[in-house]
């Protein structure tokens, strides 16, 4: 049996400040699915995007509810995977999504890394590595660094991991320093079910995955993924619980990726009965309706955000499409910034 | 008043400390205890508040020490074992040594490495790890053997911005001692010509080198002058030195206390073999570890690995083709 209770969102959560808080999320969310939509409309038309593709749909709001809890120059934020809306939440521009995809050498990775590998650490912005759970400890270490140098104020962390990634040594053993540091820091889970195709019952053996909260010492919630409403209420208490020195916050959220785990995989391991649950929800469907249920915004509004979201990524797409991509004969190939130390220079 | 080998690292992180406050200490039991080797005695003390323990948790200190070299720090940890070094090793291949090139942030970290055999320490507590960090781009590897190199390249390791892997001969902490510290010799990168020789050159490094320079000592008896080249870093590994040193004598043994396959002997055969083939008056030779774990009992310890017999007796083979 499982400790967890899911948090909830009840009407007298609704103060103005949330509602702006949550129209602007929704945004984020939007622009995160409409830009993926284009990336796996590429992808499968083929010949643009180099390498793979892969989409957070279903977990915009879970993603971009912990983004927008952060203050991007002041906050450090290491996401994941499937974090396109907490990415955009953080204040990455989309532009630097399609220049890593498209490989461009302006982009933030100079065509060095692609897709979901990129960031900009100087501005709080990790770039991910591919090896799950390894984000934890380097976020962890950027909250370290600054406590001891006493510019860590009230400046928190936040990282996000999936149901798979909670099986690695490196969650562990991030986590347990984080918790034993007691660094601000929000770990977020998102429990889509699947690690790929393996599903939650050869993942794990606890009845809930924020059960392991407590093995750490550090707080833990669980939440509903697909609200907007609940996801924001839970991040937001967790960011001010962090801020307050609570140590690290890990936040649980039920859901199910809506695609595959690539654009390559057409995820048919999930099965119907999956596909129709609760967790199935669109998270993005659910805030429109939580919009218009409350009078926040009308059909025609949604209709013409969606439109002016269209226009604003076909156009960043048109414009990284002029973009040179990397030049092998410019490239430096150095791995070092010490340039004195770099081997075989002599050789050419 | 003399200096150890490990008190010359434990002096450098007092100066790397005292110097620049944005170094910290990060490592098992090196805070109040001192360190496993006691290479951080005091220093707790003498830097309150900068010389943590870690949890046993390499994959994670690692990380931390990245993420802490992002916000512009410029951390010093201590794996208690080099061998130990293989539960960080995805931090340090994958997040240490790719985050300059990825980013074009620059992570000046410096991971030291308890390295190599002593008698007694078995398979788990004895391992030499450079040639498998030397393999990946991004990562400087250096392995002192000197009480002199062990201060200043250690200080140097921190100062670089790029990560390194220090890898200290545990063998050398309490014997290899020197009247002093002396002053600073050569730049990282550069190789040192520890005995000069025209017969035959052996290229090595860390513990090795004093081998090596005993068994130099032996074919003195015979008449022979051996070379011996201490390469100070194995990465960047200076072929330069090598090479001249080669041009000298003809003849090349590298030598290293390593297992055999692959690694920095064969490194050295290669350039030596593809850069100075017509250098060479006799097959270059390689002399490493037996390769199987490294044993527990002194008796087959002290076989394993190459002594200043089995380097006489290489020696004696090359100089006879």
């Amino acid at each position: 049996m499982s400790l967890a209770e899911t948090t909830t969102c009840c009407e007298t959560d609704l103060t103005a400040d949330f509602r702006d808080q949550f129209l602007l999320t929704y945004q984020h969310m939007l622009l995160s699915r409409v830009l993926e939509d284009k990336l796996g409309s590429l992808y499968r038309a083929g010949g643009r995007i180099v390498g793979g593709v892969y989409l957070g749909k279903g977990q915009e709001a879970f993603s971009a509810a912990l983004g927008v809890q952060l203050r991007k120059g002041r906050d450090i934020y290491g996401p994941l995977i499937r974090d396109q809306a907490g990415r955009i939440a953080f204040g990455e521009p989309i532009i630097d999504t399609v220049r890593t995809y498209l490989g461009t050498v302006t982009g933030p990775m100079r065509g060095r890394d692609g897709n979901i590998h990129r960031g900009r650490p100087k501005e709080g912005h990790m770039a991910m590595i591919s090896h799950l759970g390894s984000m934890l400890a380097v976020v962890a270490g950027g909250l370290f660094a600054r406590r001891l140098a006493g510019t860590l104020k009230d400046s928190i962390g936040a990282t996000s991991i999936g149901d798979g990634g909670t099986s690695t040594g490196a969650f562990h053993e991030g986590l347990n320093m984080a918790a034993v540091e007691r660094l601000p820091i929000i770990v977020s889970v998102a429990n889509n079910q699947y690690a790929y195709s393996t599903p939650n019952t050869r993942q794990y053996a606890c009845a809930n995955l924020v059960d392991r909260a407590a093995g750490y010492g550090v707080e833990g919630v669980a939440v509903d993924a697909t609200d907007l409403a609940a996801c924001l209420k839970v991040f937001r208490a967790a960011a001010a619980r962090a801020r307050s020195g609570r140590g690290p916050q890990m936040i649980v959220g039920s859901l199910l990726r809506l695609a595959g785990h690539g654009e390559h995989d057409d995820a048919s391991y999930v099965p119907d009965k999956a596909r129709k649950g609760p967790a199935a929800r669109d998270c993005l469907a659910v805030a429109e309706q939580f919009t218009l249920d409350h009078g926040w915004m009308n059909e025609a509004e949604i209709r013409e955000l969606h439109e002016e979201v269209r226009r604003n990524v076909d156009q960043t797409f048109s414009k990284v499409s002029k973009e040179p991509a990397p030049d092998p004969f410019k490239e430096n190939w150095q791995a070092l910034s010490s340039a004195d130390l770099v081997e075989g220079q002599h050789e050419a | 008043m003399s200096i150890t080998y490990l008190e010359a690292i434990r002096e450098a992180q007092y100066e790397a400390l005292r110097h620049d406050p944005t170094v910290f200490l990060y490592g098992q039991d090196i805070s109040a205890f001192g360190g496993a080797f006691k290479a951080t005695k005091n220093l707790s003390k003498e830097f309150p508040g900068r010389v943590f323990d870690s949890p046993i948790s390499e994959d994670a200190m690692i990380g931390m020490a990245v993420g802490a070299a992002v916000e512009g720090a410029r951390p010093i940890i201590e794996m208690q074992f080099a061998d130990f070094s293989s539960v960080g090793f995805n931090q340090i291949i994958n997040q240490a040594a790719t985050l300059y090139w990825r980013t074009n942030v620059p992570c000046p970290i410096t991971i030291r490495m308890p390295s190599g055999g002593t008698a007694g320490s078995g398979p788990f507590h004895s391992q030499s790890m450079e040639a498998i960090y030397a393999h990946y781009p991004g990562l400087v590897i250096v392995t002192p053997a000197t009480v002199e190199d062990a201060y200043w390249m250690l200080l140097d390791s921190v100062t670089l911005n790029d990560p390194v892997i220090y890898c200290e001969h545990k063998f050398l902490y309490y014997h290899l001692k020197a009247d002093q510290i002396g002053e600073r010799s050569l730049p990282i990168g550069k190789a040192r010509i520890a005995r000069p020789g025209r017969h035959a050159t052996i290229v090595t490094y860390s513990a090795m080198v004093h081998e090596a320079l005993r068994a130099a000592e032996e074919l003195q008896l015979d008449g022979y002058q051996i070379e011996v080249v201490d390469l100070r870093s194995v990465k960047p590994m200076d072929t330069d030195t090598i090479l001249a040193s080669v041009a000298r004598t003809g003849r090349l043994l590298a030598l290293g206390e390593a297992f055999p396959w692959g690694g920095v002997t064969a490194e050295i055969i290669a350039r030596v073999s593809s850069e100075g083939f017509h250098l060479l008056d006799a097959p270059p030779m390689r002399l490493n570890s037996k390769d199987t774990p490294i044993p527990y009992h002194p008796n087959l310890w002290k076989s394993h690995r190459p002594t200043t017999a089995t380097i006489a007796a290489a020696l004696r083979r090359l100089l006879r083709y």
